[in-house]
């Protein structure tokens, strides 16, 4: 099979590179090879995003791999004559000379993600073939338990379920507290809306789990461990038996492991979905058969966890993180990231972005490198306004964030947190206030219900904020707005009222002119609060045809025949048929 | 199969998965295969990933194209589902996004058979720490 | 005792390590506000779940506040209670939990004894800044007790008390958030759940959620019905808790005033349950001897131990848990049943007035007896020998509600025959009471002497589970106490499991006995109401010339006259009973 092309040029077909030019390049290209009758030895193929947005539109010419950014369509000449037919480089094009081997340009590395998408996840052989379960091996053959915690210590990974605990100093606390039986818990419970990092890395990478709870269990002194893992991840569950069965058949689990006299074992238990649950003491307590709520800290986990004995929470992504740093040492990992945030950080990228997606990049990454050069930019070329970091505890961060490198201190600085890794881009037609409702709304039904602040204080906010979406509101609700949030926050007994009024707050402080406008001026500057639409009729258009009254759901317009109609405010649905219905353009909205 | 009971072990069968990875080559007339990765991650499944990896499963023999076709985890491109990593024998691995079955097909017919690149290729855009 | 330093408000104060900032503070005078928190000092019982964050205090290098009920001090910790943060929060907090609460101060049956009330009046609340919508629930009536969800404020002290203590496990919290609710299980009516009506729930609930059933109205219609003669027994423990509700200290023994009082609301007979108690001695202790005797003398049909029956709340558990125990209890009905069985034929002859013109009221301290009255088996044709139950709280309405000044009212004595009573009686009311009652008449029975000594102090005490030999000349009699159900069910395992060597068993359901029953005035998690109550039942039998039940003389004519002897057939028709298999069978399929 010999290729037909002698070269391909791949055009970036991505939103923002079609949005930056102005000629549809393909066919620009088309036909000038033709001109130069080198059609039949190059091919022009379109491809999806290639994640340079800024500078589009890209392309890249292949198989040599050079880039190319903000080409024109007079760009076309230099390249064929210059490049395609000379073999050299238009220099005033390349964005970097060479596009695959430097790995500078490449924003993502990937360590938790490592296997994800590359083994098949129901095979084992796939994943030892990718130097699967040595770390294990290594650990419990060359190391004591003290030298593999020093070890994680000494990587500075911090707990990836967002409370950004150090991960060594966890299993430290463990390991020294004594009892005759100690468990590893693998906390699945992943539920921050949008956020599916863990899911992912379970369907596609589930005995780097297995493999990093054994190491767990070794240091900490545990034969034990449990999955704790959402019903509602049906495939995860699947391979990741699989993956159990597997590593039981091999050995891998169950007794004296590679000859040693460790022993371990895992268990999975299926959680039913309740945001509050991914709490460690809330999912121990529904481990045990308890109602999910938590309970005051301390006595931490780690001294009297499930079933009262110590047990060490970690979350899925963390765990995936050890066998690479076993395997590739704890420098190594320590080298990559910022001062106190070392390693990366998977990220699920979603909202008004254009490459919604898994991303794992190091830590100290700027916003602006994940939303434009990963990510793809805003969709549709509109305006960006806003990221929400941390899921529904998290913050807004603004355009004056972009510059931000992101880790766990920095995100705390800013208003926001890390969370688990979700991540919402919005854009000029969202509405702030409406956006911290849809949060509330999720902590409001999430709540467990234990402590009043964060059962009856978000369903207040809640309705505060619905109240100002429906042009209700008044300037001292503001005021109680931001007392309520501050005493939620304050007052509540877990990790979800302590963070729940966070959307709140950071919108309230960086864009406190929205909240302003929808009592002051009962406008929604984005136009998303239908509340605050009024339809007119103009008297220039109307000949009191009386079709809209007939049509209008709720009667709320009134007028003679051949007079001009009014609808009346406080009636209106807002429901638009009557603009739909007239034939004479004379309905306007405002 | 023999549960292993040392790091020896473990090796034995890395080198066990090695060598049967060989003998297929062998067994094709040492001709190597392409290997087809088909993202299978519940996202991937959503958006019609597994009849598109069924019909490659189908149509490869048929079209006499000596190919493995694996399912994996999610390759992250979620915007771009179902999303596909081809190796051509000796070439470095070219990711497809969108593909549908008619993409699928065009896919074996242009690319594997003869070369030619197809819309829709998604540029690697991370390193992996391997 | 190891102290700690720590800084209250600015002032140092040395407190004993390991105390909670809540227990800190008050030791050293600061009184901290609490709602959900309730520690029950006697009983070893603390709940504090933390929910209702009304205790929050600030401490220094704390990110958040933290519940004081909760929190441990620790050494050099800089606390502080008074700063703006800290009331802001607490009226803010509770400004919350009244914007979910419905504003009905005014007719509600906790209007003056309510917890979030007073809260609220200490905390000043004059607006509600935050207001919305109220979560709103379907209204449970049993038999028993009533349940108003709609005033539940989630302090959760009612789970403690049923799955904790009495180990009945009929309430639990079940849905999410701003819906969560304390209720049985599937949210199914109490009456078709486990409930024992013990009524420990409504004893400890801060607001209206869970109340007694109020039957002071048909009291008194009836009361003014001049076709019916209205007949009323008072158990023991209602005298000694009774003045609480008109501002005597805890302990006050009001037997005169109360049957004064009865007598002014127009009971036509104020009989005194002690009686009945008398009886139930009588009955259970022959059965006692019975068994203890035939067993013996060798026979392995037995069981044993006998345990009482006296207490309807007890006798619903192991209907509902111990099933397969059914048989063991004594088949005595209980005082207050007994009483109407009598009152009804026995008195009612004396009288010449016929059963359906007979009423009897009862007033306990208890909530369960409003359910055991309305058993079919304590019917005849369908009248029931108890007509109806006050609990202590509601004959204190009813005193009230007459305008009778209860301070002012000179003692009065019960009416005969039905009002004579021993001392032994009197100590139903008190855990250890029945059975040391039980004693005083089995011993001299049994080893036909005279007991010198009748106030056996090894049975007395607060303990959760006690027990004692008593030398019935040179037998060794090994018995068990237990008051809670939680500590009653670890002596039904043991019975269960073959390990119990007791002969016989007192279990009363309520912490402390019917002086802690569900009926009584509440006391707000102060157990030394409990003991002062206790204290004064002990004084009454102390005072009394009679202290052996078999010889209070009215019991002797009530034998010579009517039963023949006790344990005969007509005792038994009217004096004992049979009981149930009350479990539910819900069979859960896994896949």
């Amino acid at each position: 099979m010999s290729p037909k092309f002698k070269k391909s040029i791949l055009v970036c077909n991505g939103s923002s590179c079609l949005q930056a030019s102005k000629v549809n390049l393909i066919a620009e290209f088309q036909a000038k090879l033709k001109e130069y009758n080198l059609d039949n030895e190059i091919q022009v193929v379109q491809s999806v995003c290639f994640n340079k947005c800024t500078l589009g539109p890209n392309i890249i010419i292949q198989p040599e791999n050079v880039e190319y950014s903000t080409v024109t369509k007079e760009d076309i000449d230099d390249i064929i004559i210059i490049h395609l037919l000379n073999n050299k480089i238009v220099e005033r094009l390349v964005y970097n000379q060479v596009y695959e081997n430097s790995g500078s340009t490449k924003k993502q590395y990937r360590i938790a993600l490592r296997n994800c998408g590359f083994i098949n996840p129901e095979v084992i052989d796939d994943y030892i073939e990718k130097d699967g379960y040595a770390a294990l091996a290594k650990c419990l053959t060359e190391f004591t338990p003290q030298e593999v915690t020093q070890q994680i210590i000494k990587s500075g990974l911090r707990g990836r379920g967002g409370g950004g605990f150090p991960t060594g100093v966890k299993w430290d606390i463990t390991s020294k507290s004594v009892a005759d039986q100690k468990y590893v818990v693998c906390n699945a419970d992943e539920g921050d809306p949008g956020a599916f990092m863990d899911r992912s890395v379970l369907e596609g990478d589930p005995h780097s789990i297995i493999e990093a709870m054994a190491i767990c269990g070794y240091c900490i002194g545990a034969d034990k461990g449990i999955v704790y893992i959402r019903a509602e991840y049906p495939l995860a569950i699947k391979r990741l038996k699989i993956a159990l069965d597997q590593a039981k058949e091999y050995g891998l689990l169950g007794e004296k492991l590679f000859g040693t006299n460790f022993n371990f074992e895992i268990d999975i238990k299926y959680g039913a979905g309740a945001f509050v649950c991914g709490e460690e003491t809330a999912l121990i307590h529904s481990m045990e058969g308890l109602r999910g709520e938590p309970t005051l800290k301390p006595p931490f986990p780690s001294v009297s966890g499930y079933l009262e004995k110590p047990t060490n929470v970690n979350n899925v992504e963390t765990f995936a993180n050890i066998p690479a740093i076993i395997n590739k040492g704890a420098d190594w990992f320590a080298s990559i990231g910022t001062e106190k945030s070392k390693g990366t950080k998977v990220f699920a990228l979603a909202g008004k972005i254009n490459n919604v997606g898994l991303i794992e990049v190091p830590m100290g990454t700027t916003l602006r490198e994940v939303i434009y050069d990963i990510g793809g930019g805003i969709r549709d070329g509109k305006k960006f306004k806003a990221v929400q970091t941390g899921g529904p505890s998290g913050g807004c961060l603004t355009e004056k964030h972009l510059d931000l490198p992101i880790d766990f201190d920095s995100l705390s600085a800013a208003g926001s947190m890390m969370g688990s890794g979700g991540m919402i881009v919005m854009d000029e037609d969202d509405c702030m206030v409406s956006m911290a409702r849809f949060y509330l709304e999720f902590t409001v039904e999430e709540s467990c219900g234990k402590c009043a602040p964060c059962r009856i204080g978000n369903k207040r906010l809640h309705e505060m904020l619905t109240k100002l979406c429906d042009d209700k509101g008044t300037l001292e609700d503001l005021d109680l707005l931001r007392n309520l949030s501050n005493v939620v926050k304050d007052t509540s007994l877990c990790g979800l009222g302590q963070t729940s009024p966070n959307p709140i707050l950071s919108t309230m402080q960086n864009f406190y002119d929205e909240y302003h406008a929808h009592v002051v001026d009962h406008k929604c500057p984005s136009g998303q609060c239908k509340s605050f639409m009024r339809y007119y009729i103009s008297e220039q258009n109307c000949i009191g045809c009386v079709v809209c009254a007939r049509n209008c759901p709720v009667n709320a317009i009134s007028g003679e025949k051949k007079q001009l109609h009014v609808i009346d405010q406080e009636i209106c649905i807002k429901c638009g048929i009557c603009m739909d219905k007239c034939k004479f353009d004379a309905i306007t909205l405002n | 199969m023999a549960k292993i009971k040392s790091v020896e072990d473990l090796k034995k069968i890395k080198e066990r998965i090695e060598q049967a990875n060989q003998k297929l080559i062998e067994n094709n007339n040492h001709q190597k295969l392409v290997e087809i990765k088909v993202a299978m991650a519940t996202c991937g499944i959503a958006s019609g990933a597994r009849p598109v990896m069924d019909f490659l499963i189908a149509e490869l023999p048929k079209r006499n194209i000596v190919a493995r076709v694996k399912q994996t985890g999610c390759m992250g491109y979620c915007y771009a589902e179902p999303t596909l990593e081809i190796t051509m024998p000796d070439e470095k691995p070219v990711v497809f996004g969108y593909v549908d079955l008619k993409k699928a097909d065009e896919i074996i017919e242009r690319f594997i058979k003869r070369g030619e690149l197809v819309d829709g290729i998604i540029p690697i855009n991370y390193e992996l720490a391997t | 005792m190891d102290t700690i330093n720590i800084t209250i408000d600015n002032k140092n104060f040395q407190v004993p390590k390991g105390s909670s900032i809540l227990d800190a503070a008050k030791s050293v005078g600061i009184n901290i506000p609490t709602l959900c928190y309730m520690h029950l000092h006697d009983l070893n019982t603390t709940h504090k779940p933390t929910g209702c964050r009304i205790c929050v205090v600030e401490v220094e290098g704390r990110k958040n506040l933290v519940p004081a009920c909760a929190t441990e001090c620790l050494p050099g910790m800089v606390i502080k209670n008074q700063t703006v943060r800290v009331l802001n929060s607490r009226k803010t907090v509770l400004e919350l939990i009244l914007s979910d609460h419905p504003a009905d101060c005014l007719t509600c049956p906790k209007n003056g004894d309510c917890d979030l009330q007073s809260m609220a009046q200490k905390m000043g609340i004059r607006h509600l800044h935050y207001q919305g919508e109220q979560s709103t629930y379907i209204k449970d009536r049993s038999p028993a007790i009533k349940r108003d969800m709609d005033k539940c404020i989630g302090c959760r002290r009612c789970l403690t008390m049923c799955n904790e203590v009495q180990t009945v496990g009929a309430l639990s919290a079940i849905n999410r958030g701003f819906m969560s609710v304390m209720a049985p299980p599937f949210q199914m009516n109490l009456e078709d759940s486990v409930c024992t009506y013990c009524g420990q729930c409504v004893a400890v609930c801060p607001t209206a959620a869970l109340t007694e059933i109020d039957h002071t109205a048909k009291v008194i219609r009836l009361l003014a019905d001049p076709t019916k003669t209205v007949v009323v027994q008072t158990a023991p423990a209602v005298r000694a808790a009774l003045g609480e509700e008109f501002g005597y200290a805890p302990g006050t023994l009001v037997t005169g005033k109360m049957t004064a009082a009865l007598k002014d609301l127009g009971f036509d007979y104020v009989f005194d349950t002690d009686f009945a108690a008398d009886l139930t001695i009588m009955e259970e202790g022959t059965e006692l001897l019975d068994r203890l005797t035939r067993h013996l003398n060798g026979d392995p049909t037995v069981k044993l131990p006998l345990l009482t029956s006296c207490c309807p709340g007890w006798v619903n558990f192991f209907e509902h848990q111990f099933p397969d125990m059914k048989d063991i209890p004594s088949t005595a009905r209980s005082p207050q049943q007994m009483f109407g069985a009598i009152a009804k034929t026995y008195f009612a002859e004396k009288i010449n007035v016929k059963r359906e013109d007979m009423i009897v009221v009862s007033v306990m301290p208890c909530l369960a007896k409003k359910y055991e009255c309305n058993r079919d088996e304590f019917k005849t044709d369908g009248n029931p020998d108890v007509d109806y139950v006050l609990s202590t709280r509601e004959l204190a309405r009813l005193i009230k509600q007459a305008s009778i000044d209860f301070d002012s009212l000179d003692p009065a004595e019960f009416d005969h025959p039905m009002g004579e009573s021993s001392g032994a009686s009197v100590i139903f009311g008190t855990t250890g009471g029945v059975i040391e009652a039980a004693v005083r008449t089995a011993y001299e029975v049994f080893t036909k002497k005279k007991l010198h000594k009748v106030d056996f102090e090894q049975l007395r005490g607060m303990e959760w589970i006690r027990e004692s030999t008593v030398d019935f000349d040179g037998t060794p009699i090994k018995i068990g106490i237990a008051h809670g159900l939680g500590n009653a069910r670890k002596l039904l395992q043991d019975i269960r499991d073959g390990k119990s060597h007791y002969h016989a068993i007192e279990i009363m359901a309520c912490p402390g006995g019917c002086i802690g029953g569900g009926g009584q005035p509440l006391h707000h998690g102060d157990s030394n109401i409990l003991l002062a109550r206790q204290k004064a039942l002990y004084s009454e039998d102390k005072s009394k010339v009679i202290r052996k039940s078999h010889e209070n003389p009215s019991i002797i004519k009530l034998y010579d006259e009517f039963l023949g002897k006790p344990m005969s057939v007509k005792a038994h028709h009217l004096l004992h009973t049979h009981y149930f298999d009350k479990s539910n069978h819900v069979e859960i399929t896994k896949e």
